[in-house]
């Protein structure tokens, strides 16, 4: 490595040829991630090795933990000392995870995890593609509750999607999920990081009231249905809690108190869905058989569209860039217009079955073109199966 | 600012001189009558204000379990983590601020059990934490269930024909695992306890105190001691003080000698020292994108 002198800056502004892996670390760092704890897992370890070089150089820690849930116990612990914070890691080692994200869901508690997703279950396909924890990132912990995820479909998303997830976790004050897999991580392409100025930077809302005046009502949410989010060491004497608890953060063990917080963590992503759901729309406009794909799969979907298109035959490309919420009012108006919707994705059909379900009673029918981890389709692959339903 | 409001509270006939430190309308707690709990949160208040630590800096942190409730009595920046978790919680809470004294109350179950892997790693980084571990034993808040630290021969609801297996050494295993200040103290010990906890807040980087404390709802009465009192007594007669003796001589087993004492107090860098020291190294390091 070569020495310089001036002070290293936050975020490396320029062009590069660079993997997801790389690209998802430098967009936290953009972002203004400041703390990293994390367990060593493929296919996501060069995010971890990343950071550890580059947090000490902007004024963060990287701390290599005994174990995943020590790693995002760690990273809910740093956002309430005020730090972002993230980790990233792989199916198994989400797996370990899920308990302590369901407690930054009921802390609400601002932080991204990369989910750089391989083939499952169980140790499955450490060094090869898997699509197949799009559901656990939705339903992975226990209880009611809404969360976001994002998947990236390029090195330069991982960047972008990078910023957009700490800012709706700040936002919000929800863990949020990025869902890369194996290819999107370790594949290199061109990455643009842009000026710093350039990077909108969303801070968590802060109390009005002056600590120490009067006692602090840490879960009060303000009409957004987001409470203001009093740290450790400000003076407020902040509560929290995984129990279900009141506005004073106080524990309240009853159906009503129950009702009232899940409601409310629910609907503060519901009720925000236009602001929080992404996708990318290509060659829709007259499709009549519509394919819905995210991640690595929207690329050889789309190639699968270029060849349909080439055949005369009306394919187009929903691509799904936020996951979590579900883009259910998009995914129904599509199933009003197209005859066919073909769901392409490396997994059993987790979100094939998403798509059938918000497409329910409308005209087009929905099929999955299908992997089950290890290899990406090639776009003559899902023609071949479209051109069987058709 | 705590100080004056305490002293302004004990004009008021009804209050306790440490009301203020307690969250407001959260007595009564939920701690059995003839539990330890109550009086251990309270020499836990007395040495933070001895210690005159500026009570903005202090952050409670605990798991799950009767001691874990502890978090949410105390009026600090305080956090009720999940089962186990509490040690990384804090190892994260605390490195954002070199200033801040991250303390973690939690039972034994809490911190050797489920969360053991976190306290044997917590110990071996000297991460900054505090550590006041109240051992009960067994598990009271799910019903008296045989735990890691219940000794050959203890009747729970989970070993109703004596446990079979050894008990874990509390300090021992701390200590062995790079803890840089161990104690242990019964729950009768209050002067020494206080003392212990004042020293265990002041020391830079990872410190260890077990209490042992008396559970009479869910380990006395299925082991022959029927209420809090017998509990203390029992302990009274089998404690012995025992100051820098090796703490794997400490092991506790059914009617043997409970050995109290400060077992370790050492100097080492700890990890916030050694996390910022990595803030010089990488300046002059260029990225490799
Ligand atoms: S069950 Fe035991 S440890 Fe828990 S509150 Fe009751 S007496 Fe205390």
């Amino acid at each position: 490595m070569s020495k310089k002198t001036e002070e290293i800056p936050d975020i490396l502004t320029g062009e590069y040829f660079t993997t997801g892996n790389l690209a998802v670390a430098e967009g936290s760092l953009a972002a203004g991630c400041k703390y990293f704890g994390g367990y060593p897992i493929t296919p996501s370890s060069e995010v971890a090795e990343h950071m550890a070089e580059r947090l000490p150089q902007v004024g963060g820690h990287f701390v290599q933990f005994e174990d995943e849930l020590a790693s995002i116990a760690s990273v809910l612990g740093a956002s309430w000392g005020g730090w972002k914070s993230c980790t990233a890691t792989s199916g198994p080692g989400y797996s370990l995870m899920v308990e302590n994200i369901g407690l930054g869901v009921m802390m609400e508690t601002p932080c991204v995890i990369v989910n750089v997703q391989r083939g499952g279950p169980s140790t499955g396909l450490p060094t090869l593609v898997g699509q197949q924890d799009v559901q656990q990132a939705r339903w992975g912990s226990h209880g009611d509750y809404e969360i976001i995820a994002l998947s990236p479909n390029s090195v330069q998303e991982c960047f972008d999607l990078a910023i957009d997830a700490f800012n709706y976790a700040e936002k919000y004050r929800v863990p949020v999920t990025i869902l890369m897999d194996e290819t999107i991580g370790h594949m290199s392409e061109r990455l643009v990081i842009p000026k710093r100025s350039q990077v909108k930077r969303l801070n968590r809302k802060k109390p009005s009231d002056k600590p120490g005046q009067q006692i602090h009502l840490p879960y009060e949410a303000d009409k957004d249905l987001i409470p203001p989010m009093a740290v450790a060491g400000e003076g407020y004497r902040t509560i929290t809690t995984g129990l279900t608890h009141d506005a004073r953060g106080y524990p309240v063990i009853n159906a009503s108190a129950q009702k009232k917080i899940v409601k409310r963590l629910c609907n503060k992503i519901l009720l925000n869905k236009n602001d929080i759901i992404k996708f990318e729309e290509y060659l829709l406009e007259d499709a009549e058989y519509v394919l819905i794909s995210f991640g690595i799969s929207s690329r050889a979907a789309k190639g699968a569209v270029n060849l349909a298109r080439n055949k005369g035959i009306k394919a187009g490309l929903l691509r799904l860039i936020t996951i979590w919420p579900f883009a259910d009012e998009a995914i129904q108006e599509m199933a009003k217009k197209a005859k066919v919707i073909f769901v392409v994705e490396i997994n059993n059909g987790q979100i094939t079955r998403e798509v059938q379900r918000a497409a329910a009673k409308q005209k087009a029918d929905v099929y999955g073109i299908l992997k089950l981890g290890g290899s990406i389709h090639t776009p003559a692959e899902i023609l071949k199966e479209m051109e069987e339903k058709i | 600012m705590i100080k004056k409001e305490s002293n302004s509270m004990i004009l008021d006939a009804e209050a306790h001189p440490l009301d203020s430190y307690l969250r407001p309308g959260r007595i009564p707690h939920i701690w059995c009558s003839g539990c330890s709990l109550g009086s251990i949160t309270t020499v836990v208040i007395e040495a933070i204000i001895e210690s005159e630590i500026d009570p903005k800096n202090i952050a409670i942190v605990s798991g799950i379990g009767c001691t874990g409730r502890a978090a949410g009595y105390l009026n600090f920046d305080s956090f009720h983590t999940t089962h186990g978790r509490a040690l990384p919680f804090a190892i994260g809470l605390g490195i954002t601020d070199p200033n801040r004294k991250v303390i973690v109350i939690s039972g034994d179950g809490d911190i050797a059990s489920i969360g053991g892997n976190h306290l044997i790693h917590a110990a071996r980084r000297n991460a900054d934490i505090t550590v006041f571990c109240v051992n009960n034993f067994q598990y009271g808040m799910t019903g008296g269930q045989v735990g890691p630290t219940s000794y050959i021969g203890q009747y729970q609801t989970t070993s109703p024909y004596g446990n079979i297996e050894e008990p874990f050494n509390l300090p021992a295993l701390a200590a062995s695992c790079g803890a840089t200040y161990v104690s242990r103290w019964t729950a009768l010990d209050v002067r020494r306890m206080k003392e212990s906890f004042v020293e265990a807040l002041l020391h830079k980087g990872f410190s260890f105190v077990e209490i042992l404390g008396a559970c009479p709802t869910t380990y006395g009465r299925r082991n022959q001691l029927r209420d809090g009192l017998t509990i203390l007594e029992n302990f009274k007669n089998r404690t012995i003080l025992q100051h820098g003796i090796d703490p794997m001589k400490a092991q506790i087993q059914k009617d043997g000698p409970i050995i109290v004492g400060k077992f370790v107090e050492i100097q080492k860098p700890t990890l916030t020292d050694n996390l910022l020291r990595l803030h010089k190294m990488a300046k002059n390091v260029k990225p490799e994108l």
